[in-house]
């Protein structure tokens, strides 16, 4: 007897539930042949619209199918798939309009995007120019001065703000978590309006860049406070601990240990609120005015911005204008995703690492 | 209670020495807890409690779960405090002067007592080699020769061999063991004069913690140790000297014996500690 | 074995806490004390808002004093100055209210969705589709909206006034169905749609697993769990979003400057052209504004910040009651 028989491989596991054929079959037919009733019922009859037949294809979808699961497993059962077809239903409508929107502005402005787009400005373009001529030069510019400057102001205050709401427990930090709540709700045209009539009006500075900037910080600064809060709230405790066990003290354990260890939370609060005052248009309606011409200059003067650029030239009647105005509307939600998208890498990253 | 033998002559002439970067001052630090009592809001945890810790020794500090054991060791550097709504009474001395003295700095006052946590917790944004000196430039400590003081604080916790070739390496690399020798020798660097350690070992696997015991008892001699811990063996194996606490149902946990180590397991004087030690509960 | 002597506690009273002082070095203090002016400078900033908004309004709202809430015409360059944002009041909640009927059951069906249906590789793209959605600016919302959607739902718009005419809301006067409130509510709706799923997704993912357990083993469907315990839970934390995205929608300013024709009827016609909200109405007019009109947008403002502050406010407490309540499973 040599040897022992080897044990035998544990058996394959089964596959449980409903196979994705069956989940489609009977649907598919349903779906086909309320399709073609509703067809015909719109041939035959004076209803108009293809909106109108996919709107009754899919209520009579809806209702034959439940009528079919009630025949056979009882209403209960009718009622969960009703609810299933629903919800499915609201998944989509959440992701559809995302594709049509952006599907749209790229159609729309791709025309638009030429060298000149990035090179020239409006200012000696007339109304009869083709869209070949003429750029938004001065709205980047512009776009890029405001949110850095915008940045600069808010990212500071932002972070102390938040170190102060993580750490202590007086009341200033009680009263100041509820008004950054409120804050966060401000609609942008009120900022907007904030700033002209403290800046440009009651101190008469103007319109300027440095304007715009003021009111997209005052939009930012809730976003970063609190987004910052919670990343420091999420910093292991034992890590303060030990800082504070090896006889630091509180300033270098916040500033040597803790930040640096929430660093990429920080920085994703950072960007996720550069990108929500990227697309701002309301406040820059009355800070930064607009012009046509490059303004370098953000402390003085008037000066461009892409959504304001893209909000003056599509309501414009001239085509080329409106042309113009899609092109800026798509570097903006480029520029907006790409934000957007970046904040949330970095984030990810950032919890893989500090597991 | 038993008396225990105590190097009394720090108590009235004693000044704290400076802290710096030379290596361990000689003898250690003699702590003594004067009728601690310990708060978390209106919870008494532990009541009453008068020990010594004598210089240049290890007391352990052993009982049931719940009886207030870590408490008391956070009271001996001010760690209890930093919870909201926590609150003490009595007193601490370090070499004779209380530590909760009004106008003390409880920061400086931690480069002296310093603290071993049960959760190895390296800072993780940094690379081992920083991590050892990582006390020193928290506290601002001038540091001469940082490579000699990296590998003498490695060595003293047994660390060195491990990780001599990869000091860059981040810290997050290591073993649960590894960190946690690493978290000792990090507390060395700043050559505290007394060392508390929280159930050190209670997450590690054996091989680790017999190393960690060894390293208590070669730095026992120029720093005081303090450990509190769950298993009876491990307190019979590395101290000097035991203390047993307890706690009744609903009433705060108190000191019942403190002697040295071999007496207090051999011939206790109080039953419930007998009763303890043979495993009749716990 | 169970005579064991366990009582430890001594006859002494316990002892008084002893004051004991924090031992603050010059940097913690110099720490705390910037961050801390940090805080306040916030604290300080709203309050500032509100006082220019004050402060510029005061002219305006000097000349029209309470007529203000009540008048329905906007006229304040004209002689007598004759201005009034009640009509733009009732716009901007129409809107709004549009806005939610569209965004709410889509939205508490897509957070069901994610959480309950989707299965785990479906349900974090879409979360993340969620999330780019809240982050397209509002601006491209309203150029959408106003050069794709409004020449799609005039077929729409019409089969609604035709066949559900006989509701005086979808009643229209003449067939024209461009630059209304309810293609603006559309879009807006659109627009606080992500808001509103991802509380509500939040909220909804903290119902006890344990009771929606049992409601499935009693026999239960999954619509049945979810009608009898998941929406029950998140009842309140369902109306703190929907109130959150609320907030979101009186505020909208561009997408709605964009799409309506104002006029100042006040009129339940929500598919002819007309409305106007409060934020629009600023956007729109303040190029090119004289001194008294820009006063009489200022008071605007300051009306709907205040607004807009009460409803955030309101949102807020209920949301966060809803997630620190937990029931006792």
């Amino acid at each position: 007897m040599a040897g022992t028989v080897p044990a035998p491989a544990p058996p394959a596991a089964r596959k449980v539930g409903p196979s994705v054929g069956d989940a489609v079959e009977r649907p598919l037919t349903i779906a086909a042949v309320v399709g073609a009733a509703m067809a015909l019922l719109f041939a035959v009859t004076p209803l108009s619209g293809l909106v109108g037949w996919a709107l009754c294809t899919y209520v009579g979808f809806v209702l034959a199918d439940a009528f079919d699961c009630y025949r056979t497993d009882g209403s209960v059962l009718a009622k969960d798939r009703v609810a299933t077809i629903l919800v499915a239903t609201a998944g989509l409508c959440t992701v559809v309009p995302l594709v049509l929107i952006v599907a749209y502005v790229v159609g729309k402005g791709l025309p638009g995007i030429t060298t000149s787009f990035f090179t020239d400005t409006l200012e000696k373009v007339g109304p009869t120019d083709p869209a070949t001529v003429g750029g938004a030069r001065h709205a980047i510019i512009g776009t890029i001065e405001q949110v850095g400057l915008a940045t600069a102001l808010a990212t500071p205050l932002g972070l102390l703000t938040a170190v102060h709401l993580a750490q202590s427990r007086g009341r200033l930090a009680r009263v100041t978590r509820v008004l950054v709540d409120a804050m966060s709700g401000i609609p942008s045209v009120v900022a907007g309006l904030f700033i002209y009539t403290m800046w440009v009006v009651r101190f008469h500075e103007g319109f300027s860049g440095l304007a715009a900037a003021m009111s997209l910080s005052v939009l930012m600064l809730p976003t970063v406070a609190r987004t910052a809060e919670e990343v420091i709230k999420l910093v292991p405790g034992g890590l303060r601990e030990s800082s504070l066990a090896l006889g630091a003290p509180e300033w270098r354990t916040t500033l040597r240990i803790i930040l640096p260890a929430a660093r990429s939370g920080l920085v994703t609060a950072t960007v996720l609120g550069v990108s929500r005052i990227a697309g701002e248009t309301a406040p820059l309606l009355m800070t930064a005015f607009g012009s046509d011409s490059v303004n370098a200059n953000p402390w003085h003067g008037a000066q461009s911005a892409l959504p304001l650029f893209a909000f003056q030239r599509v309501r414009n009647a001239i085509p080329t204008q409106i042309a113009r105005g899609w092109a800026g509307a798509l570097v903006l939600i480029v520029l907006v995703l790409v934000l957007f998208t970046l904040a949330r890498v970095v984030a990810a990253r950032g919890r893989k690492g500090l597991r | 209670m038993t008396d225990i033998p105590s190097a009394d002559v720090h108590i009235e002439t004693a000044v704290l020495a400076p802290p710096g970067p030379k290596l361990f001052s000689p003898g250690g630090g003699f702590l003594r807890a004067v009728a601690v009592t310990a708060w978390f809001g209106r919870h008494c945890i532990v009541a009453g409690v008068d020990m010594d810790m004598p210089a240049g020794s290890v007391t352990s500090i052993i009982g049931p779960s719940g009886c207030g054991k870590s408490t008391f060791l956070r009271t001996l550097n001010r760690m209890h405090e930093l919870t909201p709504s926590a609150a003490m009474a009595g007193e601490v001395h370090l070499d004779g002067v209380d530590i909760y003295a009004p106008g003390s700095r409880p920061s400086l006052m931690r480069l002296r007592i310093g603290m071993v946590f049960q959760k190895p917790n390296p800072f993780p944004t940094m690379s081992i080699g920083e991590n050892v000196l990582s006390g020193l430039k928290l506290a601002g400590i001038p540091c001469g020769d940082k490579a000699a003081m990296t590998e003498r604080c490695l060595t003293r916790a047994g660390l060195w061999n491990e990780v001599k070739d990869r000091l860059n390496a981040p810290a997050g690399a290591l073993s649960g063991g590894q960190q946690q020798r690493l978290c000792i020798a990090r507390s060395l660097a700043v050559s505290p004069r007394v060392l508390l350690m929280d159930e050190p070992c209670s997450a590690l696997d054996p091989s680790s913690t017999m190393r960690i015991e060894e390293t208590i008892r070669e730095i026992s001699a120029q720093v005081t140790v303090v450990i509190v811990t769950h298993n009876m063996q491990q307190a019979a194996r590395v101290s000097d000297y035991t203390a047993f606490f307890l706690a009744d149902k609903g009433e705060p946990g108190r000191i019942v014996e403190v002697g040295p180590t071999s007496e207090l397991f051999n011939a206790p004087n109080d039953p419930r500690t007998e009763d303890y030690i043979h495993g009749r509960f716990g | 074995m169970s005579d064991v002597d366990l009582r430890v506690g001594t006859a002494q009273p316990l002892p008084e806490p002893r004051e004991i002082t924090p031992g603050l070095t010059t940097g913690d203090r110099v720490f705390r004390f910037v961050a801390a002016a940090a805080a306040a400078g916030v604290v300080a900033i709203l309050g500032l808002v509100a006082l220019f908004l004050m402060l510029e309004a005061e002219p305006a709202l000097k000349v029209s004093g309470f007529r203000f809430l009540t008048t329905f015409e906007w006229n304040p360059d004209g002689t007598p100055a004759h201005f009034g944002i009640a009509a733009l009041v009732y716009g901007t909640v129409v809107i709004a209210v549009i806005a939610l009927v569209v965004a709410l059951p889509i939205a508490v069906g897509s957070a069901l969705f994610v959480n309950e249906y989707a299965p785990a590789r479906l349900g974090r793209p879409l979360v993340a589709l969620l999330d780019l959605l809240a982050a397209v600016p509002s601006l491209i919302y309203g150029m959408w909206g106003l050069y794709y959607l409004q020449p799609h739902l005039n077929g729409p718009s019409r089969w609604l006034s035709d066949h559900l005419g006989f509701i005086p809301f979808f009643h229209t006067s003449r067939p024209v169905f461009g630059s209304s409130m309810f293609i603006a509510g559309l879009v807006v709706g659109l627009m606080v749609l992500p808001i509103i799923a991802s509380v509500t997704r939040e909220v909804l993912s903290q119902a006890p697993r344990v009771v929606c357990e049992a409601a499935l083993a009693l026999g239960g469907s999954r619509w049945g769990m979810i009608r009898s315990v998941i929406l029950p839970f998140g009842r309140s934390g369902i109306v703190g979003a929907a109130m959150l995205g609320l907030g979101r929608a009186l505020g909208e300013t561009i997408a709605i400057a964009l799409i309506l024709a104002f006029n100042f009827r006040i009129t339940a016609q929500i598919l002819a052209p007309g409305g106007g909200s409060v934020a629009g109405l600023i956007a729109n007019n303040f190029g090119e504004a004289g001194d008294l009109q820009r006063h009489a947008l200022v008071a605007a403002g300051l009306a709907l910040f205040v607004i807009t502050l009460i409803v955030n406010m309101i949102a807020r407490i209920i949301v966060n009651r809803t997630s620190q309540g937990t029931i006792e499973a």
